[in-house]
This record gives C-alpha cells, sequence and structure tokens, in this order.
C-alpha cells in the first residue's frame, strides 16, 4: 500500500517525527486562539512558505491535498457573503486551510515507519499497565496486509454480480465480503497461534 | 486474544475496503461512502468493546499516514477538516451500536437496524455536527441544517446494515460475535 508520504525529499524528511508533531500539536492549538484575519493571514503565508521551502512538485502535490476544502470554503463564501460577517468567515477560512496545510506537510515529510515509532512510544505507558504495545504494532501490519486482501475480495464480488445481474453493484455484497473478513480473520487466529501467539516475551 | 486481535484487524480492513468502493455522492465535502456502513457493521458484528476498537484503529493508521479514508484521503490533515466530527464519531458510534446489539434480546434484524440508526446515525451525526459547529465557527443549528442533507444517504446504510447482518445471523449464526 503506498502511504501518504511525499516521494519528493524535502529537508523536514530529516526532522525527527516526534518534533513535527510537537510543533503540528502547539501550532494548532495557536490557529483555533488565533481571532484576528491578519494575523491568521500571515500564519497561512508562513506555512505557505514551509511548504513552498520543499520545491515547486512538493507544493503542488501538497496544494491538491487542500482540495478537500472547496466545499466548505463556497459554503463560507455564500454564508459570510449573505449575513455581511466578512471578518468572521475569513477568520474560519483562513485557520481552515492553515490548519489543513500544516498538517498535509507533517504527514507529508514523515514516513510511516516513523510515525509508528512514535505511537508506539507514545503508548509505551501503558506497558506499565501490564499492556503490550505489540498487539498494536502486529495489528497495524494485519491492516496494512489485509486491507488491499479484501478490496481485492470485493472487487471479483462486484464482478460476480456485474456477470450475472444488470442492475449496479449494491450494499449487497457487503454481506459475503463480511463473511470473508470473517473467515480471514479465523485464519489469522490459527496463524497466529500457530507461531506461538501474542504472549510470547521476545 | 489471537481471535480477538484478528477480528479487530480485519474489521479495520474490512472498514477500509469499503472505502475503496466508489461513493454515492459528494456535497459539502462530507464523503458519502459505504464506510461508515463498515462502522455500524463493526458495532453490529464485533459488539460494543472489539467493535470500537477496530474502528480506533482504522483511524490510528488514517492518522499515521495512509490513504485509508474514501478518496484516497488520509493523514493528519483528515483530522484538520470540518468533517473531523464525524471521525471522532465513529468509534463512539460502532460501541453505541455494539452495546445496543449486546443488550437488547429480540430478532436480530430489527435490534440490528435499531442499533445502527442509534449508534450509526444519531451518535455519529450528534459527534459529526458538534465538529462541523466548531470548526466553521457556527452555531449547532446551523451545522445541524448543513448535516440534514446526508441524514436520508445514512439511514439507507443503517437499514442496509441491520439486513447484513441479520443475513450473517441467519447462514452462520457463529459470526455474530456481539451475541455470542
Amino acid at each position: 500500500m503506498i502511504s501518504l508520504t511525499s516521494p519528493v525529499e524535502t529537508w523536514a524528511h530529516d526532522v525527527p517525527a516526534g518534533v513535527k508533531l510537537a510543533a503540528l500539536s502547539a501550532a494548532t492549538v495557536g490557529l483555533f486562539a488565533l481571532q484576528n484575519p491578519i494575523w491568521l493571514g500571515v500564519a497561512l503565508v508562513c506555512a505557505g512558505a514551509i511548504v513552498l521551502s520543499g520545491g515547486l512538485r512538493f507544493a503542488r502535490a501538497a496544494a491538491r491535498s487542500l482540495r478537500i476544502l472547496i466545499p466548505f470554503l463556497a459554503l463560507i463564501a455564500v454564508w459570510h457573503g449573505v449575513t455581511g460577517q466578512i471578518e468572521a468567515g475569513l477568520v474560519v477560512a483562513l485557520r481552515l486551510l492553515t490548519a489543513l496545510t500544516l498538517a498535509n506537510f507533517v504527514t507529508m515529510t514523515t514516513r510511516l515507519t516513523d510515525m509508528v515509532a512514535v505511537a508506539a512510544f507514545l503508548l509505551s505507558p501503558l506497558r506499565r499497565f501490564g499492556l503490550s504495545t505489540r498487539a498494536f504494532e502486529l495489528s497495524i501490519a494485519l491492516v496494512v496486509r489485509f486491507t488491499p486482501a479484501i478490496a481485492q475480495k470485493g472487487g471479483l464480488l462486484a464482478e460476480a454480480w456485474r456477470a450475472r445481474a444488470a442492475r449496479r453493484v449494491g450494499w449487497q455484497i457487503v454481506m459475503p465480503l463480511a463473511a470473508i473478513a470473517l473467515d480471514d480473520a479465523d485464519h489469522v487466529a490459527d496463524a497466529l497461534r500457530a507461531r506461538g501467539g501474542l504472549d510470547q516475551t521476545p | 486474544m489471537e481471535r480477538n486481535l484478528a477480528h479487530i484487524a480485519l474489521f479495520a480492513a474490512l472498514i477500509a475496503a469499503l472505502g475503496l468502493i466508489p461513493k454515492f455522492t459528494l456535497a459539502f465535502g462530507v464523503p458519502i461512502t459505504a464506510q461508515s456502513m463498515g462502522v455500524m457493521l463493526c458495532g453490529t458484528i464485533l459488539g460494543a468493546k472489539r467493535g470500537a476498537v477496530a474502528v480506533l484503529l482504522f483511524l490510528a493508521l488514517v492518522a499515521l499516514g495512509l490513504p485509508l479514508l474514501a478518496g484516497g484521503r488520509g493523514g493528519l490533515g483528515a483530522f484538520a477538516t470540518p468533517s473531523v466530527g464525524f471521525l471522532i464519531g465513529w468509534p463512539i458510534a460502532a460501541f453505541v451500536t455494539g452495546w445496543i446489539v449486546e443488550r437488547w434480546n429480540a430478532p436480530i434484524l430489527p435490534v440490528a437496524t435499531s442499533a445502527a440508526i442509534i449508534g450509526g446515525v444519531f451518535t455519529m451525526y450528534v459527534f459529526g455536527i458538534l465538529g462541523m459547529a466548531y470548526m466553521l465557527d457556527k452555531t449547532i443549528p446551523a451545522a445541524t441544517m448543513l448535516s440534514l442533507s446526508f441524514i436520508p444517504g445514512d439511514l439507507v446504510k443503517a437499514i442496509a446494515t441491520g439486513l447484513i447482518t441479520a443475513a450473517l445471523a441467519r447462514t452462520r449464526p457463529a459470526s455474530i460475535l456481539s451475541r455470542g
């Protein structure tokens, strides 16, 4: 499976994931505290500059991921255009754009393995309570492995449907798909147990 | 233990796979996909706890940077959009759905359908609307108005969830772990 990490190497790829995530959290809290459109505009320009520092190709990919906001921005424009509260509308729009730009920047410049390492570190206090983070790491691997497998079986079910029915593929194929997921789960559980199970200490 | 882990992981994968099925319509940027049906199925089939954990695992992978949300979206940015409330509501929706199926001892079809409506539609919208009101700086009635157009689609998915769960219960009774 392809992760959202950008193939274009930037300086930020070398910054530790924990630092980037902490900075992102602080920046997002700050964005929601700001109420002045001028300062939020400055924040958006800074976020834009950070993204541009990764080069033009990187920035173009980053800009594409902002498209999800278009309907919301249109809605804000209409809403605040009608009510006349232009400043309030600008605050919301600038904040959304800046927050999403920064969040995407962190995702685009952080490798999945580094993210998993940070997540495991954040979960590590659980070990004191006797909970293993191994189950979390193992289940991540399982989901990454089985998502394409289940999606492919869903595709086969859809093809089988099309071969037999004139109507479009509907929700009905989800029932056999859920049954497949349940069967796969039983096989995986057997396989895990056969390999010593979860409780083994490394 | 291994069985629980496998079910949780495979249902997280099922939610992800359902996101790859083409979506119905898109308005206001909140995609209507089969994915929220996966959340409801986690509740009705796996039950409250395992269902909620499966959804949490799915969201964790999205946050870590995998493009598992419908339309190939993912990463931390998914939690910085106005629809973040719906994502936060998902595990709770699965929990409420599963809790009702576990506790309400009646024929599975009406139980699973009502559970999916109460948990997967009502609960999810409470969180979704609160999130939208916060992110767009709107009042709760205004945010509710903006979300209303999606409710029919989700009701259809809740009914489909009931039918799927009932069909699974009929053909393979042991698979409904929430009733196990």
